[in-house]
């Protein structure tokens, strides 16, 4: 009953906001006039601008922002000009389900956002029933764009980010290929899904590319004492050991990994991503590990560098990888727009399910049956405290 | 061999760590027969105004060890005189229960002063180095830690058996009532044993800080857990037994770890703390009569 009544004040609170932009409208200059509503192509960017995880949406809102100013200032798409509507999901999936409700009502052709895969389920029902397209930058949940009951693939959803488990995949061709490892520790934080998805993946992976797993163990959140673990690894003589987690519990296990004299890589993938990994473990010590990302802004591709630079100019501020993945889903929104050849949401969904090889700044990429990019991950390795890009691997 | 051997190293270190918390646990227990549940947070404190020492005042370590003791200690009495003094006479769940309110009370106070996010102590305050005997590598901090340990356990074993202040304790400890009329200041005395056990706490939270160099505010709640464990296992309020049940979980997880499988490491633990109370509740060391001190 709730919601029910949410739903009904949010349609009146979108209606009142339309009121007063066509009144807004009609208050603008003569050029403004000029452009009428058919010729802007209204875009909902529904992102959490506070609440616990307002530091992702507001990068992600930077990043689409500065793609839809490019794309209009080179004259647009199919002559006509982006319009962003900009909305707070204030972190909540109630919020996000009540801001796409609104932004429907505004007549946008797709909405970017938002990050969470929470968040993104929370907006889902709304987009599903107006069918306007959604493209998640990165909410990386596998179920964000396939039912989990019916594993029927959600027509309207998209993201532009790999889901998590695949960068245990990413790891394993890495290790096997590059590195050349014929044998691998697996030592995983069971006390996380997004771990033990990433684990998983690897040992799929790594057997299949011929490698044996030696070992495979385990800790949990907030254990900082990994010398008993490490000393049976040791034990084992792995060429290479995979380490998901996240960097809290990361960068002491290196740190004892290594004075224990365990010189073996060490891999992980995007919960690595901290500056404390330095200050715990050390430079030293982390010389020889490599994570997998979506995206590392000091990447020396040329696409990558205008990007950083942009974005640099406009914020004065380092684009991270929720900032580059926002700018991407507007691209990619684009793109489908383009396909379609029309601003018709329908049509654009229908475009945005047969997009392949689309080349985004966080890698080419190619929108598979389940909505799910099939792209490119960058490992980076860490040389003495700092992080450089290793390589780009394809799947 | 030489992974039994490296395996042992891993695991006296880890001991040492549980038995110096164990230490402070298990003395208050002995003397004034409360779980004090919030001692794994007055060790996060100690180890948060150490780091703050090094990092602030620019202290060395064992300059901030003593600065974070004497923090801790006042810190201990004032928690007594406010949370424990006021149900000294109630029941003894009523207090028990009042310490994980003050467990509490410490770990968000620090997340709302300082933030959830952890700190990374300085590598400069300790400088490591390492020692490899026959494959075997040794860490400086581990004979620091293991040293300290029992260095800790010695005095303070000496403070209770030896001075006037330990025979007063060891009094409270035996009959309260009658302590008051032997001219023994019941609350001058529990003052003191909560300023001991706190500046225990307060090393040891140093000396975490330093073996792994993160601290957070909730970093308290797991070691705590394990040294009431090895608390109970060497028989809680004896104090050579908080020593050697320490060790004894120490090893026993690294054994764990090392030979069995990793994800049971916990599972072991607690079971222990099981056992112990079903077989022994007095622990390893625990007579059914007698002084607990």
């Amino acid at each position: 009953m709730k919601r029910k009544g949410n739903k009904y004040f949010v349609i009146l609170v979108a209606m009142l906001l339309m009121i007063s932009f066509v009144a807004g409208c009609g208050g603008g200059t003569a050029e403004e006039n000029q452009a009428t509503e058919a010729e802007k192509i209204a875009v909902g960017i529904n992102v959490e601008l506070s609440g616990g995880v307002a530091s992702y949406g507001s990068n992600a809102r930077d990043g689409a922002v500065l793609a839809i100013e490019e794309i209009n200032a080179a004259g647009g798409v199919l002559g006509m000009q982006l319009e962003p509507i900009i909305r707070d999901c204030k972190s909540t999936a109630d919020e996000a389900m009540s801001v796409s409700a609104a932004l429907a009502g505004e007549n946008i052709v797709a909405q970017i956002g938002p990050l969470t895969s929470g968040d993104v389920q929370g907006s889902t029902p709304v987009m599903m029933e107006n069918k306007i397209p959604l493209i998640a930058p990165a909410a990386t949940a596998a179920n964000v764009t396939v039912d989990d009951k019916t594993g029927e693939t959600k027509a309207y959803i998209f993201r532009v980010c790999f889901i998590d488990p695949f960068q245990g995949t990413l790891m394993a061709q890495y290790a096997a290929d590059e590195l050349g490892a014929k044998n691998a520790a697996i030592y995983a934080d069971t006390s996380s899904d997004y771990a033990k998805g990433l684990a998983e993946y690897f040992k799929k992976t790594f057997v299949e590319k011929g490698g044996t797993i030696v070992a495979e163990e385990g800790f949990v959140k907030d254990d900082r004492d990994f010398n008993a673990t490490l000393t049976k690894i040791r034990s084992k003589n792995p060429d290479f050991i995979y380490v998901p987690g996240y960097y809290q519990e990361v960068a002491p296990l290196i740190k004892q990994a290594r004075e224990l004299g365990i010189a073996a890589p060490i891999g992980g993938g995007d919960g690595w991503d901290s500056p404390d990994m330095v200050s715990v473990a050390g430079g030293d010590a982390l010389n020889n590990t490599f994570f997998t990302n979506h995206y590392s802004s000091q990447d020396t591709d040329p696409k990558i560098v205008a990007f950083v630079e942009a974005f640099k100019a406009k914020y004065d501020k380092e684009p991270d990888a929720f900032a580059a993945l926002g700018y991407d889903s507007v691209q990619l929104l684009v793109q489908g727009i383009k396909d379609a050849n029309a601003a018709d949401s329908v049509k654009i969904a229908e475009a945005l399910a047969k997009i392949t090889n689309f080349e985004g700044i966080t890698g080419k990429m190619s929108i598979d049956e389940q909505h799910n990019p099939v792209k490119a991950g960058v490992i980076i390795e860490f040389k003495d405290g700092v992080q450089v890009v290793r390589t780009r691997i394809q799947p | 061999m030489i992974e039994f051997a490296q395996q042992l190293v891993n695991g006296l270190s880890l001991g040492a760590i549980y038995a110096l918390i164990a230490l402070g646990y298990t003395m208050v227990y002995g003397i004034i027969k409360l779980i004090n549940f919030a001692h794994g947070d007055v060790m996060m404190v100690g180890a948060y105004v150490g780091f703050f020492s090094i990092t602030l005042l620019g202290t060395n370590i064992l300059a901030a060890m003593l600065v974070a003791m004497l923090f801790c200690a006042i810190l201990g009495v004032i928690i007594e005189k406010v949370a424990y003094r006021p149900l000294r006479n109630s029941t003894r769940i009523a207090a028990l229960i009042t310490a994980i309110g003050v467990s509490l009370f410490l770990e968000y106070i620090t997340i709302f002063i300082l933030g959830p996010a952890q700190k990374v102590f300085p590598s400069s305050a300790f400088p490591i180095t390492e020692y490899h005997i026959a494959g075997i590598s040794i860490l400086n901090k581990n004979i620091f830690v293991f040293i300290s340990a029992v260095v800790l356990m010695l005095i303070l074993q000496y403070i209770i058996k030896w001075t006037k202040t330990g025979k007063a304790m060891r009094a409270v400890s035996l009959d309260m009532e009658a302590a008051v009329l032997m001219g023994i200041s019941v609350d001058k005395t529990i003052s003191i044993t909560f300023a001991i056990g706190s500046a225990l706490a307060a090393a040891a939270g140093v000396m975490v800080g330093v073996y792994y160099n993160t601290i957070n505010p909730l970093m308290g709640i797991i070691p705590g857990l394990k040294a009431f464990v090895a608390a109970v296992l060497g028989g809680i309020g004896i104090i050579p037994g908080a020593m050697v049940g320490g060790f004894v979980m120490g090893l026993l997880e690294t054994m764990v770890s090392g030979y069995g499988n990793s994800m049971y490491r916990d599972a072991v633990a607690f079971g222990v703390l099981i056992l112990i109370l079903l077989i022994k509740p007095t622990g390893l060391f625990g007579k059914n009569t007698g002084e607990k001190v």
